[in-house]
């Protein structure tokens, strides 16, 4: 069996990945997949440690993220389409109209 | 049992016309807001004639219960009406002589913008006075106290589009509230020591005192702080500026307030503390002393005033300085009975003398008028009366009142030969500037229209008055209507007959229940028949010496008064400008209250200190977040990464606290 640090460390690996292509790509629909990375990161540290404990709420929890992240993924592509369609653009510097 | 009076009715049925007039006045017509007015005043005159008649067969004084008002622990004030002879006297006068004005605004005021609101402010004046003049308690006084000082500077800023009259009104109301400083002192003494308001409870209480020969103990800072509240609103030295300034108002306010009924309060009440004033000696030398003074410096100034109604004013002021000469020699009943014939003859002079300014279309400076007695009998006739009266020709009314006065002034354990000395001087000065008042308006030639030809000379009044009356243009002359020159008429047959009911001393028996501590000793008047005879001799001598004085000047020799002047110089100069007391109030007290308000208390404290924290703190603020918004750049990275940023902070932070614990 693989010791927990492992998966926590792969956990951490995905999350920072996430939260690197998210502040520096600037392609809409990669920051997209980057939010879906440190989701899937995080995932995997639950079901770790409810493989360690023997709990099943961890799991439980894990079905709700990807319930969550499905939704999200539909609202946040139609978003993007929206955007898309006004701006002509999916670069996320030139959408900006909220500056000051 | 005694039966229930409703005396509450008195004060509230003119309270109610003023209500009608007020809320609705503008949309009825002038004969609905006169009707109104007429009625309630009528019906308050009615009720009180109603009081005096059944009067023989009450228990004096005679006290009714409206409602409970304060109650606190043992403290108690309650809205109660309290009739007895005083008040009686006071509750005829006022709403007799209000009714006549009534009447006479009518006529006046007919062609004046805002008519419905003079009518409704005279009928709240009613109610305040009556409510002061009914009132069982010193609170419930002091309520129609401020109520008649707020009607009397509603009134005198009738024509507020007047900066004159404007700020006349406002004088008038801030000598006054130092008046009323003294009075509210005054009660919390009463209350303190006391434990009550009530007349009744205070009187008993003060009675149990000893009296406070030496010193200044309680009844005399009582006393003398009522006489604060006295000298306010009427009008005595070092109060009395506002009264000649008051003259702004329409005529009939100054007839009806400022000389017949409001400005009489501070005497009435003076007569109603007479029992604290009876302990208190000291306190009542000094309101002989005021009231001598006032009499004898007012008169001084009315000799060289040349607009019509400022004579009146200081006549006003110098009368009431008599009625305050007797209070203060403890005769309270002669005080109260030249209240009475001086409501007479002066509500009588001033609707004379606005029937006069009414003629001569809004012109009040005397040296423009003259020769007026042909062109309007009623007012002349009238006015004579008046004059006579007040100057104390036997058999008018002010004669009685006025002799009574000196002689008790002279006879009265607290009285002195001083006061009486300088009475007489003041009946004389009193006679000379009314029959100066009489000639110079009634006789010789009608100076208007040469005036006017040559308009604004070298009048230095000119910028004073006029009423209002000046859109009537400059023709003949003209008698006033008869709804002016009725209630001239019935006031002239009271100041003619008014004084007879004091011949014996019937006035003071009538009043004897109420002044009860210093019973008036009939022996010793007769004792002393042949001075009494001898002073009232001394004082025919001078009203007939004024009298002859005025006539040397102002009818036979009118050049004469031209050269005094001039040979006097700056003695003339100094009483024509009134004593500079104006000017010298405004250099001590209100010049350094407005430049001290101005520098410190505006400039320095508000904006300085208070402003000052508030705009700073506002702009403080400001700077603060001008730099905070520059986070909110619009750019999604930078938003991220303060997010990431903070996400950052709190890991390292948690793993700190891991590592420390």
């Amino acid at each position: 069996m693989v010791p927990l640090p492992y998966y926590l460390l792969l956990s951490g690996i995905l999350f920072a990945c996430g939260v690197i292509g998210f502040l520096i790509k600037r392609n809409i629909i990669t920051i997209f997949m980057s939010i879906e990375l440190m989701l899937n990161g995080v995932n995997l540290s639950f079901v770790a440690f409810a493989a360690q404990w023997h709990q099943f709420s961890g799991q439980v929890f894990v079905f709700f993220v990807m319930v969550v992240a499905a939704a999200e993924a539909a609202v946040g592509l139609a978003i993007i389409i929206a955007v898309y369609r006004t701006r002509e653009t999916l670069n996320v510097d030139q959408v900006n109209l909220l500056k000051l | 049992m005694t039966p229930n009076l409703h005396l509450w009715l008195i004060p509230i049925l003119p309270l109610v016309g003023a209500a009608l007039n007020g809320f609705f006045g503008r949309r009825f017509s002038r004969q609905t807001v006169s009707a109104i007015a007429l009625t309630f005043c009528g019906a308050s005159f009615v009720m009180a004639l109603w009081v005096a008649i059944q009067f023989s067969s009450l228990t004096l004084p005679h006290y009714e219960l409206l409602a409970h008002w304060i109650r606190y622990g043992d403290f108690m004030v309650n809205f109660e009406f309290y009739l007895d002879q005083l008040t009686l006297v006071m509750l005829l006068v006022v709403t007799g002589v209000g009714s006549l004005i009534h009447v006479y605004s009518v006529g006046y005021m007919w062609e004046e913008g805002g008519y419905y609101r003079f009518f409704s402010y005279l009928n709240l004046f009613m109610f305040f006075m009556l409510t002061l003049v009914l009132s069982g308690n010193y609170l419930q006084m002091f309520i129609g106290w401020e109520g008649v000082g707020l009607a009397s500077y509603l009134l005198i800023g009738f024509y507020f589009t007047r900066d004159s009259a404007a700020s006349a009104g406002k004088k008038a109301f801030i000598v006054n509230r130092i008046g009323d400083f003294g009075f509210l002192i005054a009660m919390f003494l009463m209350i303190k020591h006391f434990g009550s308001l009530n007349f009744a409870e205070v009187f008993s209480k003060v009675a149990e005192y000893p009296v406070e020969t030496a010193g200044i103990g309680v009844l005399t800072s009582i006393a003398l702080l009522l006489m604060l509240g006295a000298c306010g609103k009427s009008a005595q030295i070092p109060l009395y500026v506002w009264l000649p300034d008051a003259m702004e108002g329409p005529t009939p306010v100054s007839a009806l307030i400022h000389a017949a009924t409001m400005v009489t309060a501070g005497v009435y009440m003076v007569a109603r503390s007479h029992v604290i004033f009876n302990h208190a000696p000291t306190a009542l030398t000094v309101v002989a002393i005021i009231g001598t003074l006032t009499a004898l410096f007012a008169a001084t100034i009315g000799i060289a005033q040349t607009d019509i109604k400022k004579v009146l004013a200081y006549s006003t002021v110098s009368q009431l300085g008599y009625m305050f000469m007797a209070a203060g020699v403890a005769a309270y009943s002669a005080g109260i009975f030249h209240l009475m014939t001086h409501a007479f003859f002066k509500g009588l002079l001033f609707l004379a003398a606005g029937s006069v300014i009414h003629a001569v279309g809004g012109e009040q400076d005397m040296r423009r008028m003259g020769g007026l007695w042909k062109y309007i009998p009623w007012t002349f006739w009238t006015m004579t009366v008046a004059t006579f009266a007040i100057a104390g020709f036997p058999p008018l009314a002010g004669f009685f009142s006025k002799d009574e006065i000196l002689w008790q002034a002279f006879s009265s354990e607290h009285g002195s030969w001083v006061y009486w000395l300088i009475g007489v001087i003041t009946a004389f000065i009193t006679s000379f500037y009314m029959f100066r008042l009489w000639f110079m308006t009634f006789f010789g030639e009608y100076r208007g229209a040469e005036a006017s030809a040559h308009a604004h000379d070298a009048h230095a009044h000119d910028s004073h008055g006029h009423d209002a009356h000046g859109a009537h243009g400059h023709g003949e002359p003209h008698e006033s209507p008869m709804m002016m020159v009725v209630p001239l008429a019935i006031l002239a047959v009271l100041s003619f007959i008014g004084g007879w009911i004091g011949i014996g001393g019937r006035f003071e028996h009538f009043l004897a229940p109420v002044m009860s501590s210093r019973e008036v000793s009939v022996a010793a008047e007769t004792a002393s028949h042949s001075t009494e005879t001898l002073l009232m001799g001394i004082s025919i001598l001078a009203a007939v010496s004024g009298f002859g004085l005025a006539w040397l000047l102002y009818y036979r020799n009118r050049d004469l008064p031209q050269k005094i002047a001039e040979s006097l110089g700056g003695l003339y100069r100094t009483v024509a400008h009134k004593y500079y007391i104006d000017e010298i109030y405004a250099a001590l007290f209100v010049k350094p209250l407005v430049e001290g308000s101005t520098d410190i208390l505006w400039h320095g404290i508000d904006q300085g200190v208070i402003d000052a924290a508030v705009n700073d703190s506002a702009s403080g603020a400001r700077h603060l977040s001008d730099g905070a918004r520059h986070m909110q750049s619009g750019n999604l990275r930078s938003y991220a990464g303060w997010v990431a940023a903070g996400g950052a902070v709190v890991i390292a932070y948690m793993i700190w606290m891991g590592v420390t614990r």
